[in-house]
């Protein structure tokens, strides 16, 4: 099986598991009780704003190792990988207002969590678009890396500002210092959404891998007539 | 070390040199800070809005954009003639030539900041006389940060269609956290409140001013080697 059908079977399951994941969190999963079915989005909300900061994260140490290892295969992953990053940080930007209208009273707020992925988001956008402005297909890499690990070392800035600014934003009640405080069932949903996220990031880093390997291959044909 | 440094001054002074010999950029430069002030007087409604509350953000949006014009001039002067490759080809290491051009933009940025402080004092009638030391220190922790990032972007754009456009887009991200923290800081200041308040965002621009100057220093060499 080529990559690329691997890529799409994978994407087809985690977005199978993903229906199933919300039977669980609308149907056997406690309505939360200041929040009521709003907090339901939550399930969508977390996973994906972890796999935004991850995805970036890992374009980065792609980054560290293609500047010292040259290997073209690393490129295409971080280009891949920063792709998925940008739908993930869309999905963040759009379940974030959804949640935010019925709880918060408004779409949008200059909270420092908000913005923060919102430039997270921007990040991604620049990544991508110094990816389009290069030509050559070395320099491009070699360019992309110096970003990607810049982008990297940014995201724990982001992350200590959240801390510093006064918030309207829930404060993180699973990835913090101390025990979770998210009752088990709760817990239980997150963790299958988050391994389904899992599922979907592999998935679409597979697709695009695969598109980004035929292009090259493209180009190379191209050159070479 | 010293032959390092050495080697960087002479970088730095030979861009300085070339400027003020032109004087295009850095006139350019300061008529663009006096024209943002401007801008941002008739851009509120004074009735409606306290300088004092809107102060720290017009300084830090004016500087900071400021700023961003001048990073492409660095590495844009050596394209010219091919002068970049007659630098690298020279026995100058790749440390010493990112700490000139640094060295040069942070100069050059601190002009720019040094004729933009008093205009806005001027402008918008704000009292500074008595947390100036500690507001210059707060511009310097700030600048160095985004200076830093900016001189390696500046770098990395020069080979790219849109340079000028691209670099304002990538570096725009890396801007936020200094640009929050010092605006977060100068409103303390101006506000009246003491330093020790501020610790927190002081601590995240003095890391962030660690970790990117560091970093850049790192990885400047990959955006010139082939």
């Amino acid at each position: 099986m080529s990559l690329v059908r691997k890529g799409r079977l994978i994407t087809v399951i985690g977005l199978g598991l993903l229906a199933a994941v919300y039977v669980r969190a609308l149907a056997f999963t406690p309505v939360e009780q200041l929040q009521g079915p709003a907090q339901k989005i939550y399930y969508l909300h977390v996973p994906a704003a972890i796999w935004t900061e991850t995805a970036m994260i890992l374009v980065g140490l792609a980054g560290i190792f293609y500047l010292f290892l040259k290997d073209p295969r690393l490129d295409r992953f971080a280009a891949a990988s920063a792709e998925a990053g940008t739908v993930f940080a869309g999905v963040v930007l759009t379940t974030g207002p959804i949640w935010g209208k019925p709880i918060w009273g408004t779409w949008w707020t200059w909270d420092a969590r908000l913005t923060s992925m919102l430039f997270l988001f921007f990040l991604y956008i620049g990544y991508l678009l110094l990816r389009g402005a290069i030509e050559d297909a070395a320099l491009r890499a070699r360019y992309a890396a110096v970003l990607g690990i810049c982008g990297m070392c940014l995201v724990p800035f982001i992350h200590l500002s959240v801390y510093l600014f006064p918030t309207l934003h829930p404060q993180p009640i699973v990835l913090k210092p101390s025990a979770p405080s998210l009752p088990g069932s709760m817990l239980v949903t997150l963790l299958l959404s988050f391994g389904v996220f899992t599922l979907l990031y592999v998935g679409f880093v597979m697709q695009r891998y695969a598109l980004a390997l035929g292009r090259e291959q493209r180009d190379g044909r191209n050159a070479d007539a | 070390m010293s032959d390092w440094l050495s080697q960087a001054w002479t970088v730095a002074r030979k861009d300085l040199l070339l400027e003020f010999r032109t004087r295009t950029a850095i006139v350019s430069a300061l008529v663009f800070t006096a024209l943002v002030l401007t801008v941002f007087n008739f851009g509120r409604d004074p009735t409606a809005v306290p300088t004092i509350d809107l102060a720290p953000t017009i300084l830090w949006v004016t500087f900071t954009f400021a700023a961003m014009l001048t990073m492409n001039r660095a590495f844009q002067l050596e394209l010219e003639n091919d002068a970049l490759e007659g630098l690298l080809a020279s026995p100058l290491s790749r440390t010493s030539l990112y700490w000139g051009k640094l060295l040069a933009n942070l100069v050059f940025v601190a002009l720019v900041e040094a004729v933009g402080l008093p205009l806005f004092v001027l402008f918008f009638n704000v009292p500074v006389a008595a947390v100036l030391l500690p507001l210059v220190g707060v511009i310097a922790l700030a600048t160095l940060g985004f200076v830093a990032v900016g001189t390696l972007f500046g770098a990395l754009v020069i080979r790219t269609r849109f340079a000028e456009l691209l670099l304002v887009v990538i570096l725009l991200p890396f801007l936020i956290p200094p640009l929050a923290g010092a605006v977060q800081v100068t409103a303390g200041l101006l506000g009246g409140r003491p330093l020790s308040e501020s610790a927190g965002w002081l601590r995240l621009l003095a890391a962030y001013d660690i970790a990117f100057v560091t970093l850049a220093t790192l990885l400047f060499p990959f955006t010139v080697d082939e």
